[in-house]
């Protein structure tokens, strides 16, 4: 038999719940003996770990096998040491927050105040409101409303406390009344009851004749459904939930109510109400991965799949002893060591002029030249974009933020190709876009390409010869005895280098880029003053 | 070499690793001269952010998994676990085209840099695209480029239409030719299952970012299919990495419920997003223009919007009705749009 003891709201009560078809259960479910009378003050670590062992074993396994067998593959990383424990999954870090939440909302002096509250005929025991579950949300979250209620709703969502009387499990900043839920129905528990036990319980609700229990619309359909698909069992459900509404029958009545509640809440985390959110539901990737046979799927066979290739598994060097994978490990570990690095402060400077650069450029810190489409329904931005009839003074700016930009921009490498021809250097630009370019073709093309881009620059008879140092023309030739699409990546490197601290730094400091930035500047200014008054009237008449 | 003499030499690299680690650790803590936000402290706040929801996009019959914007700033593709996958004119809020896949859980998709070609696989374990032409059924071209041992959960397209890189639940990246299917490089390094991943904004684009479900964000080199630098931090799943748009920088969201901001020249760490009453995990991460906001889709319905400078919280943003699934800023930088579990999308702006 196994009992659970909950907070202070019910802990007189020794809660009987064998009858709940435990055995089924009993296999998801957290060791009998951790649920024996521990009560309030069991930390939510101390609970997670001890269903470790009983939780999926596999995982272990898991990660015992993993560890031994990717690692190697290129070595080139660390691995967390820690195991893969099932407190590695995402859903324990979530509940385990919530759950010491819910431990300090407990807390007898400190927490949310909790109540029996007599009405005309009537006593409803162990709850609270919704306004006071709020206000202690804001004082010891240091929460607004609005953030309160959003975390409050969550929380019931997932079944930490319930309004007494709905199965919609939200709350509201009002009188409404909550109860909490036991920590044995917890959804750390990892309980993924079986539609029997579903059958069991809504069979129970139907014998206990009260009005406070009657069955919902949508659960009258469940077990309609439920009768149907367990049509050949169902005698055994029906005397299962008469042998448990015959112990819940002799329970003291205040108790009942608690329980009835209680265990209502769990189904309604469980099998939500229509149109409810299902908390239970985990993301199919992270589904995945703890179904995933011990097998690295690596392993698999190379399945011969209609088009395309399979990606190759790991090859024989996973099966690399452990020394080689702690050599590539201390290899990485001296790589990392001898890496120069620069102080935070330098990257905080850096981050920081990013920002004060291209603040102007961003359409959340300053309004864009015509109004933001999605705000004002107004396309005239995309449009004169594509026109590209004018160009604004602060879209050259940004040439001489970079070669990148400059380069990115259309206009501005028109401009900047027209600046290198009257130099005499257009090769250079060339050169690097032909190998850039080399980047995007189909593998099929890329030999080729290889070629020609060698013979028209770098070649001996090269028809457009560039001049690079000799390690990366080196390197380069060295390349085409087994070309792809990087062959030139060390030679178009160099060349970028080159233009960036030589014709690029003369090209900005050069008349043309002059007379284009304050040309443009003329022929936008009005433009751009109009479209931002026009905003600020357009944004006033929407403004809500 | 027996048993023995092999345990032993384990043991001495063992050791030296450790010894190296802890050299190591010493070296990167000589680096934190100062926060992040200390130095951002002579910033002016970021007060009244204005930013509402602007459309709403309908039509998805289930959770809505991955989205990407179109190249020309307005269009979006989605996809869903009702296993379709939607082009969408976001801003008329009118669908273009809606695929039916040959599997349901369509976990992720991209856009390729013509605006012409879609690519999306999922728990079929394949990436596929799909030429979009206002002719011809959309699924009637589509082509299966590569295949992985396990689900594929995110892909972008590299330099041009002609590659695609993915992600999977195999542990691996790899990149392949859109056209003959061939495997071009394959990335090996995670000890669990890929999540996302990033292109680096570099002229080059040599490089691309990976987060993954070992906890690690990984950079690596096309080139050579080399892990190039790792990064460690999060206390759980990595969901989504960005690069900043400098590229010197990479943004990530957590199942921890944090996001964080690690730096390429540091090498280290340099900002942790996480408040106490955030409890869900971030599914989805994206900075703005400038590199100052950080937009993270959490688990708990909302999104956070982050100072990533001065390391505060500048806005939530309500409206989903379930978990955040993705996110992404608009290439001009003037939108976000989320998709959630609640089968709908959103863009804000």
């Amino acid at each position: 038999m196994s009992c659970v003891t909950g907070g202070r709201w019910c802990s007189s009560l020794s809660v009987d719940m064998v009858t709940m078809s435990s055995d089924k259960l009993g296999c998801r479910r957290k060791p009998a003996e951790n649920n024996t009378a521990k009560g309030g003050t069991e930390q939510p670590g101390g609970r997670g770990r001890s269903d470790v062992t009983h939780r999926k074993q596999h995982s272990s396994d898991q990660s015992a096998n993993a560890s031994g067998e990717t690692a190697p593959a290129t070595g080139g990383v660390q691995k967390s040491t820690t195991p893969s424990w099932p407190v590695d999954t995402p859903n324990y870090l979530v509940y385990q927050k919530m759950e010491s939440i819910v431990e300090k909302m407990l807390d007898e002096a400190t927490g949310v105040p909790v109540k029996t509250v007599k009405t005309f005929m009537t006593k409803i025991p162990s709850v609270f409101t919704g306004t006071d579950l709020i206000a202690w949300m804001m004082k010891n979250m240091e929460i607004e409303d609005q953030e309160a209620l959003h975390v409050a709703h969550l929380m019931a969502a997932h079944g930490y406390f319930f309004p007494i009387d709905d199965h919609c499990l939200t709350v509201k900043n009002d009188n409404t009344f909550y109860r909490f839920q036991t920590p044995y129905f917890w959804p750390s528990n990892c309980w993924e009851p079986e539609n029997t036990d579903y059958a069991v319980y809504l069979c129970k609700r139907t014998m206990q004749n009260k009005t406070r229990l009657e069955l919902a619309d949508y659960e009258a359909e469940n077990l309609a459904r439920l009768q149907k698909i367990f049509s050949r069992k169902w005698e055994f459900i029906f005397m299962q939930a008469e042998a448990q509404s015959k112990v819940d029958k002799k329970r003291d009545k205040l108790e009942r109510k608690v329980l009835d509640s209680q265990e209502r809440a769990f189904w309604d985390v469980h099998r939500p109400m229509p149109g409810c959110v299902n908390t239970t539901e985990s993301d199919i990737k992270k589904a995945c991965r703890s179904n995933k046979p011990a097998a690295k799927p690596s392993k698999h066979l190379q399945l011969g799949v209609g088009g395309g290739r399979i990606s190759p598994s790991h090859t024989d060097s996973d099966l690399s002893s452990p020394t080689d994978t702690l050599q590539n490990e201390i290899t990485m570990l001296k790589q990392r060591l001898d890496r120069r690095n620069i102080k935070v402060s330098k990257v905080a400077e850096a981050l920081i002029n990013y920002f004060e650069q291209y603040a102007e450029y961003d359409p959340f810190f300053t309004q864009p030249e015509f109004t933001n489409p999605w705000v004002s329904d107004n396309p005239e931005m995309w449009e004169q974009e594509k026109i590209a009839k004018e160009i604004s003074a602060r879209r050259v700016k940004r040439w001489a933020f970079s070669l990148q930009e400059l380069l990115q921009d259309p206009i501005g490498r028109e401009q900047f190709v027209r600046f290198l021809d009257k130099e005499f250097s257009g090769e250079n630009l060339k050169f690097w876009e032909a190998a850039q370019e080399l980047k995007t073709l189909p593998q099929r093309d890329v030999q080729a390409r290889v070629q020609e881009i060698w013979d028209e620059y770098l070649g001996t008879d090269a028809s457009c010869p560039i001049n690079v140092d000799s390690r990366s023309y080196d390197s380069t030739k060295k390349n085409l005895e087994q070309s792809d699409r990087w062959s030139f990546d060390i030679a178009a490197a160099h060349v970028y280098h080159l233009m960036k601290s030589d014709s690029y730094s003369r090209y900005l400091r050069s008349e043309m880029y002059k007379d284009f930035l304050n040309g443009s500047k003329k022929k936008t200014s009005v433009k751009g003053i109009r479209s931002i008054v026009s905003f600020t009237a357009r944004k006033d008449a929407t403004g809500s | 070499m027996d048993s023995a003499t092999e345990l032993e030499q384990i043991e001495t690299l063992a050791k030296e690793a450790e010894t190296l680690k802890l050299r190591l650790d010493d070296e990167r803590q000589k680096l934190n001269d100062v926060t992040l936000a200390s130095v951002a402290d002579r910033l002016e706040s970021i007060n009244c952010m204005n930013v509402k929801p602007r459309r709403i996009l309908k039509g998805h019959q289930a959770k809505v998994l991955c989205s990407d914007w179109s190249p020309d700033k307005r269009h979006i593709v989605s996809s869903s676990q009702d296993g379709k996958m939607i082009i969408w004119d976001a801003f008329t809020t009118n669908k273009e085209h809606a695929v039916t896949m040959p599997t349901t859980w369509v976990m992720a998709c991209a856009y390729a840099p013509s605006g012409t070609l879609v690519a999306c696989g999922g728990l079929d374990n394949k990436v596929t695209v799909y030429p979009l032409s206002l002719e011809d059924d959309v699924s009637a071209r589509k082509k299966t480029v590569g295949t992985h041992t396990s689900y594929m959960s995110c892909c972008a397209f590299p330099n041009s239409d002609q590659q695609i890189l993915t992600g999977s639940g195999d542990s691996t990246c790899a990149l392949w030719d859109v056209e003959s299917g061939q495997l071009l490089q394959n990335f090996h390094g995670h000890s669990g299952d890929v999540m996302s991943l990033d292109l680096a904004p570099s002229e080059t684009g040599n490089t691309f970012v990976s987060g993954s479900c070992d906890k690690m964000v990984l950079i690596w080199d096309m080139r050579s299919g080399q892990c190039v630098q790792s990064f460690q931090g999060h206390r759980s799943d990595v969901n989504s990495v960005r690069f900043h748009p400098s590229g010197d920088a990479v943004a990530t969201g957590s199942d921890d419920a944090t996001c964080r901001l690690f730096d390429l020249r540091a090498d280290k760490e340099v900002a942790v997003y996480a408040k106490e009453s955030i409890i869900f995990g971030a599914n989805a991460v994206d900075l703005s223009i400038s590199g100052r906001l950080l937009f993270a889709g959490y688990n708990d319905y909302t999104v956070n919007a982050w100072d990533t400078l001065k390391c505060q919280r500048v806005a939530l943003l309500y409206g989903h009705e379930n978990r955040v699934s993705c996110l992404r800023i608009s290439p001009d930088g003037t939108a976000l749009s989320t998709g959630s579990w609640d089968a709908t999308l959103r863009v804000w702006a």
